[in-house]
């Protein structure tokens, strides 16, 4: 089984407190950490116990700049055996469509059984690429992944619904799959995989290479384009509630109190 | 007279919510743009649900076959590419749930339209198409311009919209036979896969400690279940603490977890993301506890404390005890 598994870099926000840059149209990246996408870590982590039980190989493929190579590193110390970098200064302002479009032009000559994404990436959270991508190369589909069994030219998957539900559905491979968090529980990196990764060759293709055109890419080539951020409006603030520990912890008893729970 | 398409989404007998929510807002879009409101609906054996249909919208297209039975992205996508192709509704509207993130991708692809995906607003203004969607969990909204198109589609996210049933509306059912000659071959539904019996019902808990991925380790859990204890509650999570396996899945508050509505809900290093958010929001009182003054959990929440949570987390323990005249 080959696998070509897509990854996207993305800045860890839930924590960090988020500035709109001057332009407006993004948020300022200085002094955010950035790491592989969630849900495309879990996705890593499906593409490489699928060659660890049937054999082949997992390609990591992302769509970013020379920042990016530390997450492909990641995918490599993990168990990827090659890792392929798009970029092009072109790509600026690319939506999950002309996103889409670049992985499609580097991946469709090579073999592959199956492609694997996150079924959405945890900054823009668009959750199109996956589906996108299947539909230009012609082949199904399935998003939301939870499970995956493979048989004989068609794997069984576990696709999530709402409330805890999930329908089992079969789809003919080649296809393509959008792995849902909980999937699985992604390894840790070894230190000796670590450094193995450090002395592989990351390969990079640019725009050219991909036979793109500018227009095809960038704000040019998406569906839709940003026009501006805000920080979204309060409907209802909580009442804060100050003081050392010890006191906030003496006024929330309170509260309960009051509402007679206590 | 130009159309927009509503795309009903139904499983197991019933219609799902994001269906009406996306008619209200699809007829407010209607006036606005001077078009149509269709509900489109696919499935076998579901004239009934046409007819619930046709009290909110001015005309309902019905395609019956065995074929769509049960979602199946690979059949829908054949019959709604026909309509679209068509009928060029100004703008199809489906759910940004499981079908719609399955389906409308490759959809828009297929007929090279543009889409908007997980839209919490849609507005034409001088014939342009604007919509509203947030990025980075929650913590920004964005607005957005489609690329101009003479047909638009775009996913709604759940639970955005109020639904609301027109006064007179008695939208006329036209049945199309459907255009599934050929046999499904990619794709097939098998069967519904439901979550495991037993365990703990927090829907039942008049009080729920919820935790989130700011507990940081597995081994700070206990810390969390004496303060339910405390409070004679029971400890229910965000996402997170699933999938690492920290909890089991019934404790799981939220769109693909439980929808719940005790008396008290302590969030505990949680966000706020919106699929959290909506399993909980109902509560009678939220207190929330973040470090992050600008966590959105705190829209949504009754109280609010800035500070780190093993700080308080501890002290409200020993506090709750002492009201209750015990010790802990
Ligand atoms: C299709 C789909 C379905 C989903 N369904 C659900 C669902 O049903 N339920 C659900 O919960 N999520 C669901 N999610 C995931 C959701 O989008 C969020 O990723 C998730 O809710 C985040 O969980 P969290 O708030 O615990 O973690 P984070 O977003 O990482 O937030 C952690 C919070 O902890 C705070 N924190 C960290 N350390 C401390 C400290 N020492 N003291 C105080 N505060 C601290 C941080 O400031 C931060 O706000 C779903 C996602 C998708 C795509």
């Amino acid at each position: 089984m080959d696998v070509i598994v897509c990854v996207k870099h993305v800045p860890e926000t839930a924590e960090a407190e988020i500035k709109i840059d001057s332009s407006g149209k993004s948020i300022e990246k200085a002094g955010l950490v950035f790491d592989i996408n969630e849900w495309d870590d879990y996705a890593l982590e499906e593409a490489v116990r699928i060659k660890e039980k049937f054999g082949g190989t997992v390609t990591a493929i992302t769509v970013g700049s020379e920042e990016a190579e530390s997450t492909l590193r990641k995918c490599l110390a993990r168990g990827a055996d090659q890792a392929i970098r798009v970029d092009g200064k072109a790509f600026e302002g690319s939506d999950g469509y002309a996103t889409a479009k670049i992985l499609h032009r580097a991946i469709k000559d090579m073999h592959f059984d199956i492609i694997l994404t996150g079924m959405q990436a945890g900054d823009d959270g668009y959750a199109v690429v996956g589906p996108v991508l299947a539909e230009m190369l012609g082949i199904p589909h399935a998003t939301m992944i939870k499970k995956i069994e493979l048989g004989e030219g068609v794997a069984k998957v576990n696709r999530e619904l709402e409330g805890g539900l999930e329908e089992k559905v079969e789809v003919k491979l080649p296809a393509l799959f959008t792995v849902q968090t909980g999937i699985n529980e992604p390894r840790y990196v070894s230190i000796m995989g670590i450094r193995k990764a450090m002395k592989k060759e990351i390969k990079v293709l640019g725009l050219a290479d991909i036979g793109l055109t500018e227009n095809d890419v960038g704000e040019a080539g998406s569906w839709i384009k940003i026009e501006k951020l805000f920080i979204p409006p309060v409907e209802k603030q909580a009442e804060f509630i100050k003081g050392s520990p010890e006191e906030v912890a003496a006024k929330i008893a309170e509260i309960i109190k009051a509402k007679g729970l206590v | 007279m130009r159309e927009i398409f509503v795309l009903t989404e139904h499983r197991r007998g019933q219609i799902r919510d994001v269906t009406f929510e996306m008619l209200t807002k699809g007829r407010e879009l209607a006036e606005e743009t001077n078009t149509e409101l269709t509900a489109v609906l696919l499935g076998k054996d579901v004239k009934e649900y046409a007819k619930t249909l046709s009290e909110y919208a001015n005309r309902v297209l019905v395609v019956e076959d065995t074929k769509l039975e049960n979602f199946n992205s690979e059949a829908y996508q054949k019959v709604l590419a026909n309509l679209i192709n068509e009928r060029k509704p100004l703008l199809t509207m489906m759910g940004h749930t499981s079908y719609g993130v399955e389906l409308a991708p490759s959809l828009a692809t297929a007929l090279n339209l543009p889409l908007a995906t997980d839209c919490i607003d849609l507005t034409f203004e001088n014939e342009t198409f604007f919509v509203t969607r947030q990025m980075y969990g929650g913590k920004v909204n964005v607005r957005a311009v489609v690329r101009k198109s003479e047909s638009y589609i775009a996913t709604v996210r759940p639970a955005t919209f109020q639904p609301q049933k027109p006064e007179s509306m008695n939208g006329e059912i036209t049945e199309i036979a459907s255009p599934l000659t050929e046999e499904i071959t990619e794709k097939r539904f098998i069967e519904y896969v439901l979550p495991p019996p037993g365990g703990v019902d927090i829907t039942a808990a008049d009080v729920l400690v919820g935790i989130g991925r700011g507990i940081k380790d597995e081994k700070n859990l206990p810390m969390m279940e004496e303060l339910a204890k405390a409070l004679g509650g029971v400890l229910a999570c965000s996402r997170p603490i699933i999938d690492k396996g920290w909890l089991p899945s019934d404790r799981q508050v939220g769109t693909s977890g439980k929808t719940v509505k005790p008396k008290l809900y302590i969030a505990v290093g949680i966000s706020g993301a919106f699929q959290h958010v909506l399993g909980m929001k109902n509560s009678d009182l939220i207190i929330a506890i973040n470090k992050d003054p600008n966590a959105p959990i705190f829209s949504f929440a009754d109280y609010g404390v800035v500070d780190d949570l093993f700080k308080i987390v501890p002290q409200l323990k020993e506090k709750i005890y002492e009201l209750k005249g015990q010790k802990a």
